[in-house]
Parts: C-alpha cells; sequence; structure tokens
C-alpha cells in the first residue's frame, strides 16, 4: 500500500537548513495498522506530509496506493484520507455542510455526499450533530469529525496525524475502537503517535523514528523483546543483604547487570517469570527474605530508551 | 469541467460562511458610505474653488474614487479570513482532495467579487440621491473594474497569507501597499492638483490610471485615452494578482 525509498526533506531556515526527515524507507501493506512512534520533531509528520502530497519530498521515492507520489499526485490524493494533527474544521461552518462540501470536492454528488456523510456521523457516534456549527462540538466530537472528513471518499489508506492528541482517556479509548472497525472494514491505517499506549493497544506494527530516521521497526511485541528481557525488581527485608542477591541474579543464565537502589535490587533477564521460582528457591537457600517481588514486561518506553538513549516520557506533549 | 465545479463548490462554501456572519460585509460597506455623507458634501466648495480639476462635478469625481477605494479596501483584507481557515485546517483538508489548486483559490476569489459588487452598487445607488449623475453604461464599465480590481487584490492578499500564514506579519504587510496605493491615486481629490514631484510619484501607480479610467467612464467618455490606460492599467493589475495567486497556491509547501 505504501512504499518509501530514501524520503527526505530538508527545509531552508534563517539559521540553516533543517533536516527534518533524513531518508526514510518504508513499506505498509493491505490491511495493517501501522504506528510511527517517536517524540515530538522526530520526523513523524513531515514524513506523514510528504506521502500525503502535501510537501515535496527534496530526495527520495514512495508509490502510495499504487501511485507515483511525483508523477501522480492527483492518483494519490483520490485513494488516500488524511486527519491532521491540527484539526480540519472550521468553527463557523456547519458540521453537515463541511462534510458533504468536502465530499464534493472528491466529485461526489450532493445527495451521496450526504448520504454517505450520515452514515459516518452514526458510524462515529456523532448524531444529532449534522446541523451544529464545528465551534459548539466538544474536543472529542471535534476529533470524530475530522476523521468522518478524512473517511467521506471511502480511502483504502488512511492516515491519522496524532489521532488522539489532547483527547481524554474514554475518548482516546473510544476513538481506538473506530480505528480498529475501520480496518476491520479493510482499509490500511498509517498513523503517527507519541503516545507508547497507543502505538501498543492500536497497532500491528511500529516504526520508531528519531531524528528524521527509522531506528527500529517491528511488531509491539518483537520491539519489546528486543530490549534484553523483562526487569524483575526485589526488595528486600534487610537492604545490608544486597551484595549477596546481586551477586545471586548476575549468576542467572543471561541476567544484566544488576542494580541496587536502598532496598531494592534490579535485573534484566530474559523470560523473568520462568527464571522467578529457581531465584526465589536459591535466595531462600542463603537466607535472604523479600519483601516483594515484581517482574515487569518491557514497555515501548524501554525501546526507545534502549534504541536511542532517551525516554519518549520526557518530551514534553503537544 | 471539473476545474468550474470544484471552484463554485469553494465558492459557495464560502459565500455561506459570508453570509451566516455579515458583519464584515456591512462594515466594508459602512465605510464608503460615510465617505459619501461626511466628507461628500465638502467637495462642492474645493470643485467649485479649484482650478485645472477634470470636467464633471463633485460627485462625478468623487464616486468613482470611493469605488476603486472599496475595491481595493474591501478585497486587501481578505487574507484574514484565509489565516483563520489555514490554522483551522480546511487549507491542509482541501489541499489533499484532487480538486484543482487553483480553484481553491478562485472560489474564494469570486465570492470576495460578488460581495464587492453588490456594495459597490449599493454605495453608487445611495450616491444619487446626493446629486450623483452618471450614464448607465459608465456605472456598469466602472463596476466591472471594480468587480476586476477586487480580484487582483484577493488573489495577493491570500497569496500573502497562505504564504506569512499570520495575522500579526500580515496586517503591516497589507497595509503598508495599500494604504501608499491609495494615497498616490488621486481617489480622495485628483492628482491634476498635485505639485510636479506628487504627480510624477503617483504617475508610477497603476491605481492612479485606473481611478482617472473609472472618473471618464462617469462621464460617459469611454472611447477616450484615459478609459483605455483605466482597463490596461486593471488587466495588469488582475494579471499580476493571478499570476502571483496561482504560484503561491500551486506550490507544493505552501
Amino acid at each position: 500500500m505504501i512504499h518509501a525509498d530514501g524520503l527526505a526533506r530538508t527545509f531552508s531556515t534563517r539559521t540553516g537548513p533543517v533536516e527534518a526527515v533524513r531518508g526514510v524507507d518504508l513499506d505498509v501493506k493491505d490491511g495493517e495498522i501501522v504506528g510511527f512512534l517517536g517524540p515530538n520533531g522526530a520526523g513523524k509528520t513531515t514524513t506523514l506530509r510528504m506521502l500525503t502530497t502535501l510537501l515535496a519530498p527534496t530526495a527520495g521515492t514512495a508509490t502510495v496506493a499504487g501511485c507515483d507520489l511525483r508523477a501522480d499526485p492527483v492518483g494519490v490524493r483520490r485513494r488516500i484520507g488524511y486527519v491532521a494533527q491540527g484539526g480540519a474544521s472550521f468553527a463557523e461552518a456547519r458540521a453537515g455542510e463541511e462534510v458533504v462540501d468536502q465530499a464534493r470536492l472528491y466529485g461526489t454528488s450532493r445527495t451521496a455526499a450526504a448520504e454517505r456523510g450520515r452514515e459516518l456521523f452514526t458510524r462515529l457516534e456523532l448524531d444529532g450533530l449534522w446541523e451544529r456549527t464545528c465551534g459548539s462540538l466538544s474536543g472529542g466530537q471535534r476529533r470524530r469529525l475530522d476523521i468522518v472528513l478524512g473517511l467521506i471518499h471511502s480511502p483504502q489508506l488512511v492516515f491519522l496525524d496524532e489521532p488522539t492528541t489532547g483527547l481524554d482517556p474514554q475518548s482516546r479509548a473510544n476513538l481506538w475502537g473506530h480505528v480498529r472497525a475501520l480496518r476491520d472494514g479493510g482499509a490500511t491505517i498509517f498513523l503517527t503517535t507519541h503516545y507508547l499506549e497507543e502505538a501498543d493497544a492500536l497497532c500491528d506494527r511500529i516504526m520508531v523514528i528519531d531524528h528524521g530516521l527509522i531506528v527500529a521497526e517491528g511488531t509491539p511485541e518483537r520491539l519489546k523483546r528486543q530490549v534484553s528481557g523483562d526487569a524483575v525488581v526485589l526488595s528486600l527485608a534487610d537492604p545490608t543483604r544486597s551484595g549477596d542477591v546481586i551477586g545471586v541474579v548476575a549468576a542467572m543464565p543471561g541476567a544484566g547487570t544488576p542494580s541496587a537502589q536502598g532496598t531494592q535490587v534490579e535485573v534484566r533477564v530474559p523470560h523473568g517469570g520462568a527464571v522467578l521460582p529457581g531465584l526465589l528457591r536459591d535466595l531462600d537457600a542463603i537466607g535472604v527474605d523479600l519483601d516483594a517481588v515484581e517482574v515487569r514486561r518491557p514497555t515501548l518506553d524501554d525501546v526507545f530508551l534502549s534504541l536511542t538513549g532517551r525516554s519518549l516520557r520526557e518530551q514534553p506533549a503537544a | 469541467m471539473s476545474f468550474l465545479r470544484e471552484t463554485w463548490i469553494v465558492f459557495s462554501r464560502a459565500l455561506r460562511l459570508s453570509l451566516r456572519n455579515p458583519v464584515w460585509v456591512v462594515i466594508g460597506l459602512t465605510q464608503p458610505v460615510l465617505y459619501l455623507a461626511l466628507f461628500g458634501p465638502l467637495l462642492n466648495q474645493v470643485v467649485a474653488a479649484t482650478p485645472g480639476l477634470p470636467p464633471g462635478d463633485s460627485w462625478q469625481i468623487f464616486v468613482p474614487g470611493l469605488l476603486v477605494q472599496l475595491g481595493i479596501f474591501g478585497a486587501a483584507f481578505v487574507g484574514f479570513g484565509l489565516v483563520a481557515e489555514w490554522r483551522a485546517g480546511v487549507i491542509e483538508r482541501m489541499r489533499v482532495t484532487p480538486a484543482h489548486r487553483l480553484a481553491l483559490l478562485l472560489g474564494r476569489v469570486a465570492r470576495d467579487v460578488l460581495v464587492l459588487l453588490v456594495q459597490a452598487l449599493l454605495l453608487t445607488l445611495v450616491a444619487i440621491p446626493f446629486g450623483l449623475r452618471a450614464p448607465v453604461g459608465g456605472v456598469l464599465l466602472a463596476l466591472l473594474v471594480v468587480g476586476l480590481l477586487g480580484a487582483a487584490f484577493s488573489s495577493l492578499s491570500y497569496a500573502a497569507a497562505l504564504q506569512l500564514k499570520s495575522e500579526d506579519a500580515l496586517a503591516p504587510l497589507l497595509n503598508g501597499i495599500a494604504v501608499p496605493l491609495l494615497l498616490l491615486s488621486g481617489i480622495l481629490l485628483p492628482m491634476s492638483i498635485a505639485p510636479a514631484w506628487l504627480r510624477t510619484l503617483s504617475d508610477a501607480n497603476p491605481v492612479k490610471w485606473v481611478v482617472d479610467g473609472v472618473r471618464a467612464f462617469f462621464l460617459g467618455d469611454v472611447a477616450t485615452a484615459t478609459a483605455v490606460w483605466g482597463l490596461l492599467a486593471t488587466a495588469a493589475l488582475v494579471a499580476v494578482g493571478l499570476v502571483v495567486g496561482t504560484r503561491t497556491f500551486r506550490r507544493e509547501s505552501a
């Protein structure tokens, strides 16, 4: 559905050229939900704007929905839907009118446009809001209206730029349901997010982008497996025994370098749940009492940290 | 065909939004009517006492100037609306459709021209009880020129808005261009009474030629050099406006 080779964009600014995207290769298959994960400023939106014909790449080629990005931008536009990060509806316009006009720009007749629009309003739980001005809708409703505008021509490929930024957790979970339903209806979805939970919950495959380059790619599970193992955290009843504990955990096959902090000893080890019974017996054998044991599966944040040396959570929200 | 249809869709959407919030249409009309009521009567005395003015009474000199002023100022500030639409994501949303880029511009320009023509017609009608007498053919030609002028300045305003994407940057730019154009056009008083240096400066201003041309139309002098120069200056402004507007709207990174 998408194939890109060395897609790059350099912006010229007063302080010199800025390489926002430095050569992105990517492939998206039909029917996938692919997530573009990265901090703000990593190049997510720039890449999306290039793939949606809004921004001319300075280098590289891409085929989007079967059309060449440079040779046939109109063909690309006909086949894709795009929901921009900052919204798409005009506060003073009525929701239904915006939807019908958008559909008509794709060549749809007025009656077909209204029919399709009302159907999407029902599907995205916007019933009764057709005549309302866009400015009078709640944040979640307005975001869903953006999505209606992006889907009005039944595109086979949908780009969602930060679809849930600024929404409350309930609206976010609700929107995830709609995105999944969209994919179940046969569409391919390419979304960007800087929320790990979102990428984890929603995406079949994730590409991690940082400083304009894709630094990792795979299913959420596979990416998380790349981080060497689970974190095993032991809380000791007697912190003076931490030296003994470190000796035991470091001896486990595949274990990383343990770290001790206060009463806690932490170590990364593959299949933390499986090694835990043996570890507990060993610690019992040398007379160490534990207050608590915790095994933590790696998160995408751990993935990002191990790939880039920085945590995603340090980035301020958009 | 699809180009005309897309232009129509953009035009009717823009017009619908204007009609729903007609405050700006009304404000745009109030200003020239105020000039007509509060400044026009002063001119009777000035025109009678000043040698070297073009022929015609004070209303035949003054109303054409107001029409041109309306054409420029009524259109020059439409860019602010585009900045608001751009910020709301509307422009971007329309740009991902297969619609012609030019239709996105021309639909909005057509709305502005229609609004301007209605205002210009009302202004001319209101001027009749004040004492304006002019041939119908000349007035219609004048309205055509006002519409074209509006198309030129509204295109330029949209191009500037799309380029700058900020009201704060747009306001000084538009004022910086529109005010000197106005002052050097002889709209309020004909440049025939200006000192030589000012007249030279004003000769370089295409709007001055437009104003002189529209004054000739109001006298019924359609087949004169002044009238032709006025039409040529209008055509040149329209060409510049449309070329700049088209290029800005076509640019892929705009």
